[in-house]
């Protein structure tokens, strides 16, 4: 790999008029990125998969910084390296699953050479299309110029802001809906009974811990309460308890019916379908 | 005075294949959705070299709505990798047979 990337070296040198610095900045840069991604492909620990693309973020992060694009590799360390790392790692050390992988067990016979067969015929031809044929055929700076005296920061800002507005207003919607998602599908599954009588003596407990001195919006809960289990006597002191208690017990009748009607529904749909 | 732009496209290509294959013989699904990172940045790379060849701001912005839409997705994707666990105790795709026919 040394020898080929002294190889590259020296055809960039000789080829290109490209200075020494951008050519070795370039060749260790592109080493990282490669030896991250094959690090990634081939670690069995998740977490070791997950430093291992942290090494191919920064590489690439210095492949922007080398083509005069300080902001975005900015943005990369922070946004990639920063967050999105530190969120895989959590969720890997969140779940437990952080144990070795038996990467020599097959499960589909033939899955896998198929695949590197494929991906090395795919890259081969791609590689070589490169070769033969014009890397771009577009026309120079239609969206906005990226050259003059103006930073990189201002040409982005100023493009971001006026010529691609509407992408970046639905930016915004995509990433609350992101959110949404995210909290709707991490969220722990409303089961039947257990989360109700976590619920119920959470409540109670926390207005058993306050002192039990009746009052007036206390009094007034109680009547609209009255249906309720017989623990709203403990729920029923300061008002703002009594207030929180409210909410639970009208939840009571709802949650359970939840399981009872939702089955239904399915079972009708399978016998249907049957 | 810089590099040219093939050798950018070029390790472009090569890590966005690195990617594609660990997608598809890897089997955790966390591995596989870092892959898919691998993936996303062959192609911010080759976005900024082009912006770089034709002089024009387009492909930075692109790539900055390219990290925004990474960040959504890894959120979406880590969300049901967790809901997934939570039902299975186990992250491994191959696992994920409900819907085989």
């Amino acid at each position: 790999m040394v020898a080929a990337l002294g190889a590259v070296l020296a055809a960039a040198v000789g080829s290109g008029h490209a200075s020494w610095v951008d050519v070795g900045t370039f060749a260790v840069a592109a080493a990282i990125v490669l030896a991250g991604a094959v690090g990634v492909v081939v670690a069995r620990n998740p977490v070791h998969s997950a430093l291992m693309l942290v090494m191919t973020l920064f590489g690439v992060a210095v492949l922007f910084v080398l083509q005069r694009d300080p902001f975005l590799a900015a943005v990369q360390v922070i946004v990639y390296a920063g967050a999105i790392v530190v969120l895989f790692l959590f969720v890997i050390m969140f779940l437990g699953v952080d144990r070795q992988e038996d990467i020599a067990v097959e499960p589909l016979r033939g899955q896998r050479p198929l695949a590197i067969g494929l991906i090395v015929l795919g890259t081969t031809g791609l590689l070589l299309l490169g070769q033969v044929s014009r890397w771009t055929t577009g026309a120079p700076h239609v969206a906005g110029v990226d050259a003059g005296r103006q930073s990189n920061v201002y040409l982005l800002g100023k493009s971001v802001y006026t010529t691609y507005l509407f992408p970046f207003e639905a930016t915004a919607a995509l990433l609350v809906i992101a959110v949404v998602g995210a909290v709707v599908l991490a969220r722990r599954p409303p089961t039947s009974a257990d989360p109700l009588p976590d619920d119920g003596p959470d409540t109670t407990g926390g207005t058993a811990d306050g002192e039990p001195t009746p009052s007036d919006p206390a009094e007034g809960t109680d009547p609209a309460n009255g249906a309720g289990p017989p623990d709203d006597d403990q729920g029923s002191v300061p008002s703002d308890t009594g207030r929180g208690a409210d909410p639970v017990v009208p939840a009571d009748p709802v949650d359970p019916a939840d399981p009872v009607l939702t089955p239904e529904p399915v079972g009708s749909a399978e016998e249907a379908r049957s | 005075m810089t590099i040219s732009a093939g050798w950018y496209l070029g390790l472009g290509v090569i890590l966005f294949s690195i990617g594609a294959l660990g997608v598809l013989i890897r089997r955790n699904v966390l591995v596989m959705f870092m892959c898919v990172e691998l993936m996303l940045n062959a192609a911010n790379l080759t976005f900024v070299t082009f912006a770089r060849m034709l002089h024009d701001i387009g492909g930075q912005v692109l790539v900055f709505f390219v990290l925004v839409v990474a960040a959504a997705e890894v959120v979406v994707g880590l969300g049901l990798v967790v809901a997934i666990f939570r039902r299975r105790a186990n992250t491994t795709a191959d696992d994920l047979h409900l819907m085989k026919g």
